[in-house]
């Protein structure tokens, strides 16, 4: 999939998550995060909640229904619970990100790669995806009733007419990106951890680099706006809200 | 909003058909615990729920077991309308409508356990139709349920259990026409021998 055209602007920071770990922060309206796969098959957890009001955060199902999707890549946008936008997929070289999965937690991190304790591993210690969250959360004064369906970044989950899931392995390559553009104030959770349904035994979650830039309004033609009526809709109640 | 002991049946029956049910669950004794669609797809590797899912929690504990199904597929993915998503998914001036969200909002202040939205994780519809296809699509499908198609679950813990019949005028999955069910728990086949 080629990505969409779009103005790159000068670089504001970068920053990387080495594989394993966890990262928040706040993006603000009008700057876009480039997450960059450092190795093949990875796998970033993302979560997203209003900085003005966290209550406000990221809706998986919201985001599935208003585009009839399930998955999302380049023109897709990540709904909140209030009917706005949170941010958008402007550009992907990926071409499929999994918002059905959720994250791994403790027993099935142990069950896969075999319990890790900080007295012999240090910093090597297994974290799972929920326990991740929970930490980044916490920074926020949120909690366990704050953690919501998450998207799977770089993760490609296809589902078959039976319900089935299965885990399309070596989907994401070393180099592919996605860049989020934020619509609002955001804090942003990422984990870079393994995907809830990688079949692998041997634990070695790929790093992802954050490029984070500022990006010019959304267009009138904009890609996430026109790639459906609802989005139309989406932006027009982000932009009273704003 | 009510309890189902660990033990009891709860059923629910789809009185007309193709009426979407959609339902939470909490533990009883501790809300913040509570079903986890992710969890419980996760676990059982398929996004429908029929006779043999185990719903589990968001700390991946069993709360409930479907054990009789005369529908044969629910939904864990589509959640709750609510007046915002309806203005993103069918019209800006159809917020002034009857939601499920507004429901759920509803019944936590009612039931004044200092529960609030922040409670609401992704819902189960049940007798829903929402599916997911090969390409990565989702369509909210002509449903599979009928008058008199049930779904019985067994507790395995006390659970608080919030029902919202699902008031959607905009959608066709259900003829545009919300319709009665009714919900009953059975038995307590375990709770005096536990």
């Amino acid at each position: 999939m080629t990505a969409a055209p779009h103005v790159v602007t000068p670089l504001l920071w970068e920053d990387g998550i080495p594989g394993g770990t966890h990262w928040s922060g706040v993006l603000r309206r009008g700057v876009t995060l480039r997450l960059v796969a450092l190795a093949d098959d990875a796998n970033v957890a993302a979560l997203f909640y209003s900085r003005e009001q966290p209550l406000e955060r990221y809706n998986m199902a919201d985001t599935l229904k208003a585009q009839h999707t399930a998955h999302l890549t380049t023109g897709c946008v990540c709904y909140s619970d209030m009917g706005r936008i949170l941010c958008s997929v402007i550009a992907d070289t990926c071409g499929w990100h999994d918002p059905l999965c959720g994250l791994t937690d403790a027993q099935s991190i142990a069950a896969r790669y075999g319990a890790t304790r900080f007295q012999e591993e240090r910093n090597s210690r297994y974290v799972s995806g929920r326990e991740a969250m929970l930490v980044e959360l916490g920074k926020y004064g949120l909690n366990e009733r704050d953690l919501v369906a998450n998207i799977n970044f770089f993760s490609k989950v296809v589902v078959d007419d039976s319900g089935a899931m299965r885990r399309i392995a070596g989907h994401a390559r070393a180099g592919q990106s996605v860049e989020l553009r934020f619509e609002m104030d955001t804090i942003v959770l990422l984990h870079a951890g393994p995907h809830p349904l990688d079949t692998g035994t041997r634990y070695a979650p790929a790093g992802v680099r954050l490029e984070v830039r500022r990006a010019p309004p959304p267009a009138a033609d904009d890609v996430c706006r026109v790639r459906c009526p609802e989005n139309a809709r989406g932006f027009i109640n982000t932009e009273r809200h704003l | 909003m009510g309890v189902v002991r660990r033990g009891q049946v709860l059923r629910i029956v789809d009185l007309e058909g193709n009426q979407a049910v959609d339902t939470l669950f909490y533990n009883a004794d501790d809300t913040h615990e509570h079903y986890s669609a992710q969890n419980t797809i996760q676990a059982q590797g398929r996004i429908y729920l029929t006779t043999g899912s185990v719903l589990l929690s968001n700390r991946g504990r069993p709360m409930l077991r479907i054990d009789d199904d005369t529908c044969g597929r629910h939904d864990t993915l589509g959640g709750a309308c609510s007046s915002e998503s309806n203005t993103v998914r069918y019209a800006l001036e159809k917020r002034h409508m009857h939601s499920c969200r507004d429901s759920f909002l509803l019944a936590l202040a009612r039931h004044d356990h200092g529960m609030s939205k922040r409670d609401l994780p992704s819902n189960i519809n049940f007798f829903m139709n929402v599916p997911v296809t090969p390409e990565g699509g989702l369509r909210f499908a002509d449903g599979i349920s009928a008058a008199g198609r049930h779904v019985e679950l067994t507790a395995l813990m006390d659970t608080l259990v919030l029902i919202s019949n699902c008031p959607q005028l905009n959608n066709p999955c259900n003829a545009y026409n919300p319709t009665p069910i009714r919900v009953m728990t059975l038995g307590d086949l375990t709770r005096e021998s536990a």
